[in-house]
């Protein structure tokens, strides 16, 4: 086993740790706020895909509209539409759930996930649509030394990387932060020094959903564009924020860089196991430390 | 009185039903004959096979008049989504309801393989264009099953063939995990293998996976001469793409695409996809006829065919030819006659229909041109060598087929 392939591996599996990172990191947002395990996240993935599909190459068949979002003004416009959708969710049908159990916010969720799904299932086909709109200037390839990566995975991988950090280092390290985190320890003491909780928790989900919307984005033109593109990611993206903790949002960060590595050293190693490993760390976590290897104990 | 009123309706409709063949053309069970295009109509076969195959089918019943022995010809078509259970059970309304006499198309072997069956049962003929795997003629035929433009044995003669020939003795597979990539899979190992080439690796992928660049890494680490794609449609061109911008070729490695379609290689522009060899069973500007028919198609459908396409044209003609020559569609007499026809047309020279289903006719090794080489957007392929009929296809002396031996 050479070293090369097993860095080679490593790289593809960071390409896949830090889309795993991006999601989780919204729903570990999202959950530590809301108490609110969202399960339409792979939708709004799946959504910021389509919107930067949609706006590249069929804004002139569709709606008669002359004009070709591109993929860097897709980073911008993606994230806000998804975010919009994101308050509508939140202010219109999660809100009414707040009192009641988890469970009923996860089954809502789960609902607008597959509405999302089949709306664009019948209009697009399952298997996928490549996105075309991948910019000149990141379509090379670069030599590593041990292998040959495409310019554009190794520009997704260090964008994610940033706006991860960034989301941490916002939350962790500002005046707003330190009021999210306020409301998320004792919503009722917050609100009662003045500060206005609701209004926070509808931007945290619009936060969180426009994080999966860029997300989608960055995987457009790696992954095709399919209806079940964030099906296919969310069960994943959920076993690494238990596995990081709920909540925690360096967890969720770390461990889904960690499973996206393991995951790919994995198919080094013993290639049937690598859909299943993170399943099988995720089981051992649960049994062994159940809050997860980043949260607290409650 | 109500219970008189309902016998009366009874025997009445009793009484039609009885006259109905009467009034109906005599030769015709159902006064007329419909045809079913069932294929991948949104996904991966999309491309080469789909929405173009119905129009082939329906140039196939226009260029015969519209109609067979005096009666309209219909085409019926639906989407199976490379679901054997949607195929099967779409299969048996059409029988059952539609009184569909032919299904043909049916691109997915494991799709195939459930209608096939299902229409055995049934007694209608299937003319299956679409899907590769052997199993359709060698452990599963029927009586009423015919494979007819390629299979999983044809593809890996000409082109494993060529390359181990050119230096390529090792090998290692990238395969789609389900009857088809097995079946080309196990039969392209066993062409390597014969001429003293090596099988030294394999990994399956998910039908439809849009990221082969772990397994590309995987078949590159192995150190093989070639990496062979036991896949097909979109899974080739996205293999090939991205082994492309990971510089596999360039490395040095061979890439096989074990069956590839002059959509994907259109898809994926010369650029990427020249040199790259592989079998076919029909190139649209080989000579005037295949030329004239295939832009007749390209004005209704906006590509050039492929193979499949022109197959069901073919198919259809034929079957229509059987029906009218029979004055009859029952299936086991149309079935005979088929068995009996040498196959002539635009698609086929000198094909015979074997009694396990297999159409036996010539394939085609072509290469794919270089961008200064093609004259126009669909001149993209270059015939290498012909494979004759007798080594293309399983002999009827090595079938596995009940029927046969």
């Amino acid at each position: 086993m050479s070293i090369q392939v097993i860095l080679a591996q490593a790289l593809l599996g960071l390409n896949v740790g830090v889309f795993y990172a991006m999601l989780s990191l919204g729903l570990a947002v999202i959950f530590g706020l809301l108490n609110i395990i969202n399960f339409a996240h792979g939708a709004m993935y799946m959504l910021g895909a389509f919107i930067a599909l949609i706006g590249y190459s069929l804004l002139e068949q569709w709606f008669g509209i002359s004009l070709q979002i591109g993929f860097w003004a897709s980073l911008l416009v993606a994230p806000v539409i998804v975010g919009i959708l994101g308050v509508l969710i939140e202010r219109l049908m999660l809100k009414r759930l707040y009192e009641l159990d988890h469970i009923y916010g996860l089954l809502l969720t789960f609902g607008i996930t597959l509405i999302l799904q089949g709306l664009f299932a019948n209009y697009f086909n399952v298997s996928g649509t490549p996105y075309p709109g991948q910019p000149e200037a990141l379509s090379g390839v670069v030599n590593l030394g041990f292998m040959y990566f495409p310019t554009y995975r190794l520009f997704a991988i260090v964008f994610s990387l940033v706006v991860c950090f960034a989301t941490w280092w916002a939350i962790e390290h500002t005046k707003l932060g330190s009021r999210l985190r306020a409301g998320v320890e004792n919503p009722d003491l917050t609100q009662a020094f003045g500060l206005n909780v609701p209004l926070m928790v509808t931007l945290t989900f619009a936060f969180g959903a426009g994080l999966a919307g860029l997300a989608g984005v960055l995987a457009a033109p790696i992954y095709s564009v399919s209806p079940l593109m964030g099906a296919d990611l969310i069960i994943v993206v959920f076993a690494v924020v238990v596995i990081g903790g709920m909540g925690s949002i360096m967890g969720a960060i770390l461990s889904g860089l960690a499973l996206g590595l393991v995951e790919g050293l994995t198919k080094v190693f013993y290639p049937p196991a690598a859909s299943t490993v993170i399943f099988f760390l995720m089981v051992l976590v649960l049994l062994f430390r159940p809050a997860g290897l980043f949260g607290k104990e409650k | 009185m109500l219970k008189h009123l309902k016998q009366g309706l009874a025997s009445a409709v009793a009484v039609a039903t009885l006259a109905m063949p009467l009034t109906a053309t005599a030769e015709l069970t159902d006064g007329k004959l419909k045809i079913g295009v069932l294929s991948d109509m949104s996904g991966v076969y999309k491309a080469l096979e789909g929405p173009g195959a119905v129009i082939a089918a329906k140039m196939a019943i226009e260029d015969f008049g519209g109609s067979v022995l005096g009666q309209p010809v219909e085409v019926i078509s639906a989407d199976h989504q490379n679901k054997p259970d949607i195929g099967a059970s779409t299969a048996r309304e059409w029988i059952d309801a539609e009184e569909v006499d032919m299904i043909t198309a049916l691109d997915n072997s494991s799709v195939a393989l459930s209608v096939q069956g299902l229409a055995n049962d049934k007694k209608v003929i299937t003319m299956n264009t679409g899907a590769g795997t052997t199993a359709l003629t060698e452990e599963q035929c029927t009586p009423y099953g015919i494979h007819y433009v390629y299979d999983t044995h044809a593809l890996p003669v000409g082109t494993a063939t060529a390359m181990v020939k050119n230096g390529g003795k090792s090998w290692f597979f990238i395969t789609a995990d389900y009857a088809f990539g097995h079946s080309l899979r196990d039969n392209t190992g066993a062409v390597v293998e014969s001429l003293g080439g090596e099988v030294v690796g394999n990994v399956n992928a998910p039908l439809s996976t849009n990221d082969f660049s772990s397994y590309l890494l995987q078949a590159q680490s192995s150190g093989a001469d070639v990496i062979g794609l036991a896949n097909a449609g979109q899974d080739t061109v996205n293999a090939i793409k991205q082994a492309n911008q990971f510089r596999i070729v360039q490395s040095g490695q061979k890439l096989a695409g074990m069956l590839v379609f002059i959509t994907d290689v259109h898809s994926m522009g010369l650029d990427i996809a020249q040199g790259l060899q592989f079998t076919t069973a029909f190139v649209w500007n080989q000579n005037d006829e295949t030329r004239a028919w295939s832009e007749r198609f390209f004005e209704r459908h906006g590509a050039m065919p492929t193979m499949v396409h022109a197959g069901v044209y073919s198919a259809v003609t034929n079957y229509l030819k059987a029906v009218k020559e029979t004055g009859t569609d029952d299936s086991d007499t149309v079935r005979a006659k088929l068995g009996e026809m040498t196959l002539n047309d635009m698609f086929v020279k000198d094909g015979s229909i074997l009694p396990n289903g297999t159409m036996l006719h010539d394939m085609y090794l072509v290469e794919v041109k270089k961008p200064e080489e093609s004259e126009s957007e669909w001149d993209l392929l270059r015939v290498v060598s012909k494979i004759p009929a007798d080594q293309a296809f399983i002999p009827l002396s090595e079938s596995k087929c009940s029927l046969v031996n």
